[in-house]
């Protein structure tokens, strides 16, 4: 559209002493207006007498552009008199500068000095330090409330148990075995390719059988599970608090830990050294297929030479972190789902953050474990 | 980009001074979802600068109705002219077109709830309009003046916001580009009883200053009684409209029960 049709101002023939608004002052036009306006500068001196009689269109925005250029050339220290307004158009102008008068400016209050990343690193570290401590607030929290129900075993609520074991547990077989088989491959393929190259192509399948049971079965598990459960505990917690059903718990006597936390965790803890298990059989039976397709091992062969590899200890180094890593997963995606304020934007946000601190936790346990094995020397 | 330059003459011509120019009119609108009839052949008529209350109960389609006419939900058969176009006719482009000439309010106000109130009014500006940030900011202000909301209400996010604080945010929002309708989508529903006469106060006096057209979904006898110049009852599938004392004469049933209820009768004894 061509800026004629925009709303203008111009000198009225007879002199300076006398403008015109025309046109459309509406806020489709009001980009145009105001360059038009901000072209207007420098205005010879004295007072001035606007005729609005020629404006065909007035919106809100035009009505606000119009206040703005009469109280621009009012602080240039002139006499505005306004002259010709339609009666459609009073109430309009009546509003804005009724508002105007009550002088509301809008305007960011934007804090961006050249030191705002320190400032933003700082409280950074803080609220990390600070969440820290609140999931330890948690972890006591809830470990006071399981002991109470130790000592009351029928608060334990088996059904609620036996659900999340089946949710988590049973319904998770499928993808973690398929994934996991489908890893197994993939290192016995790498492994084998690279040691063909001395000629030790058996070892594959001690290397396949030691990282699988000791370390990468547990830990794909483990992230399978906080991808797949974490976050919706997560996402179910935090939708209950969106609605107030944690609130409506609270009024009629029951605890929420006791109800939600304590199942979840509880079936998380059993059922994750299982699903271990299981991956680790998995991966072992996917790396066995690619060892017999690559090396023409045979399945005997492949079976004796994993006996000599692996032992009882190996397996168990791998399955003692699964209860950690459960433990860390239900924790963290209950914390966060708790956390979710009532709105459904902030049950997105924290499930995201449930799955990334859980993850990230989980590693550092790993890393942990690693740490004190080398140090026991296991 | 001036968007509002779609081909519409005739409407445009009217400069607040024509009541009997329809700006929206819906003819033989059915509606049905399964098996389930829920408008039958609806004609509805709503004139420039007229405040419209839809009342119906629950099931009715008064929502649908609404979300049929802004372009959210097609009809099974019938036409919808909105401002002189016809709204499941003109394409996705002119229907971008013609919402930026309308303004909808949500029930709970449906702001955007990772944007503050003012960057939810300039969400229409920045998407439709080429504006300098410093204007649209002071429009953002002005708007939010406008709904009775306080300054500082423009840096909050929707969710620091009270439930009405929300709606009238929402309004704010219907407004920012300065439409010639707006529809309400139960616009008091769940204020307490002032904040819903204030709210009531304020579509008054904005379409009386605005000169908008306004299209009420609502459950509120005293916003019937109050701002509404006429009332659209959804009763048998079809609408019947008539201003609040000629329905108080109808004989339907529902008409009946629903404007000489106790409620209606508690607002008829103080007021009128």
């Amino acid at each position: 559209m061509t800026e004629e049709s925009a709303g203008w101002v111009e000198p009225a023939p007879d002199g300076a002493a006398f403008l015109r608004a025309r046109g459309q002052w509406t806020i489709a036009r009001s980009g145009a207006i105001e360059r038009h306006l901000a072209r207007m500068d420098g205005m010879p001196p004295g007072d001035m007498s606007v005729d609005l009689s020629g404006i065909a269109r007035l919106d809100t925005a035009g009505a606000w552009l119009l206040f703005r250029l009469i109280a621009r050339l009012r602080a240039e220290g002139r006499q505005i008199e306004v002259t010709g307004v339609r009666d459609a158009h009073r109430p309009l102008i009546e509003i804005v500068a009724r508002i105007h008068a009550d002088g509301p400016k809008g305007g960011h209050t934007e804090r961006v000095g050249p030191f705002a990343w320190l400032e933003g690193l700082g409280r950074g570290l803080f609220d990390a330090l600070d969440h820290g401590k609140q999931l330890l607030n948690f972890h006591g929290m809830v470990t006071i409330v399981f002991l109470r129900t130790l000592l009351d075993p029928r608060r334990l609520r088996p059904k609620a148990l036996v659900t999340q074991i089946e949710i988590t547990g049973l319904n998770a077989l499928p993808i973690v075995g398929l994934l996991s088989f489908l890893i197994g491959v993939v290192l016995a393929y790498l492994m084998s390719d690279q040691l063909t190259q001395f000629g030790a192509e058996v070892y594959t399948v001690n290397l396949l059988g030691l990282s699988i049971t000791r370390e990468i079965g547990v830990l794909l598990t483990a992230i399978m599970i906080a991808g797949r459960s974490g976050s919706a505990f997560t996402a179910q917690i935090g939708t209950m608090k969106v609605t107030e059903e944690i609130d409506a718990m609270g009024t009629l006597g029951l605890d929420p830990i006791e109800v939600l936390v304590i199942p979840r965790v509880l079936a998380l803890m059993l059922t994750l050294p299982i699903l271990t298990i299981w991956s680790d059989v998995a991966g072992i039976l996917g790396g066995a297929v690619m060892t017999m397709v690559a090396l023409d091992l045979t399945p005997a062969r492949f079976l004796s030479q994993l006996k000599e590899a692996i032992d009882l200890g190996d397996v168990l180094v791998g399955l003692v972190k699964a209860p950690v890593h459960a433990y860390i997963i239900a924790m963290v995606g209950c914390y966060e789902g708790l956390r979710v304020r009532r709105t459904a934007e902030s049950v997105g946000r924290q499930t995201t953050l449930s799955v990334v601190e859980s993850i990230f936790l989980v590693i550092v346990a790993t890393a942990a474990f690693a740490i004190l094995f080398s140090v026991l020397g296991i | 980009m001036a968007v509002h330059d779609a081909p519409a003459a005739p409407i445009r011509a009217a400069d607040g001074d024509g009541m009997t120019d329809p700006v929206i009119r819906i003819e033989g609108l059915r509606t049905q979802f399964g098996a389930q009839v829920i408008h039958d052949d609806l004609d509805l008529d709503v004139y420039r600068g007229e405040v419209l209350g839809v009342v119906g109960g629950s099931g009715s389609g008064k929502s649908v109705l609404l979300r049929e006419i802004v372009g959210l939900q097609r009809p099974t058969a019938g036409r919808i002219d909105l401002l002189g176009q016809d709204v499941w006719a003109i394409g996705a482009r002119g229907r971008r077109a013609l919402n930026t000439r309308a303004g909808v309010l949500f029930q709970d106000g449906a702001l955007f709830s990772s944007l503050t109130v003012a960057e939810n009014i300039q969400v229409g500006m920045r998407e439709h309009l080429d504006l300098a940030p410093r204007l649209m900011d002071e429009l953002a202000a002005l708007k939010i003046a406008m709904v009775g909301l306080p300054p500082d209400a423009g840096e909050k996010l929707p969710s620091e916001l009270s439930g009405g604080m929300r709606k009238r945010a929402g309004l704010a929002r219907a407004l920012a580009l300065d439409p010639e309708i707006v529809f309400l989508d139960e616009p008091t529903a769940g204020l307490d009883p002032i904040g819903a006469a204030r709210f009531d106060e304020l579509i008054a006096s904005l379409q009386g200053s605005l000169g908008l057209t306004v299209f009420m979904v609502t459950h509120d006898l005293d916003s019937l009684a109050t701002v509404c110049d006429r009332i659209a009852a959804l009763v048998d599938k079809q609408v019947r409209v008539a201003t609040m004392a000629e329905h108080m004469k109808d004989d339907h049933p529902w008409l009946k029960e629903y404007f000489h209820g106790p409620r209606a009768r508690a607002i008829g004894g103080a007021g009128a």
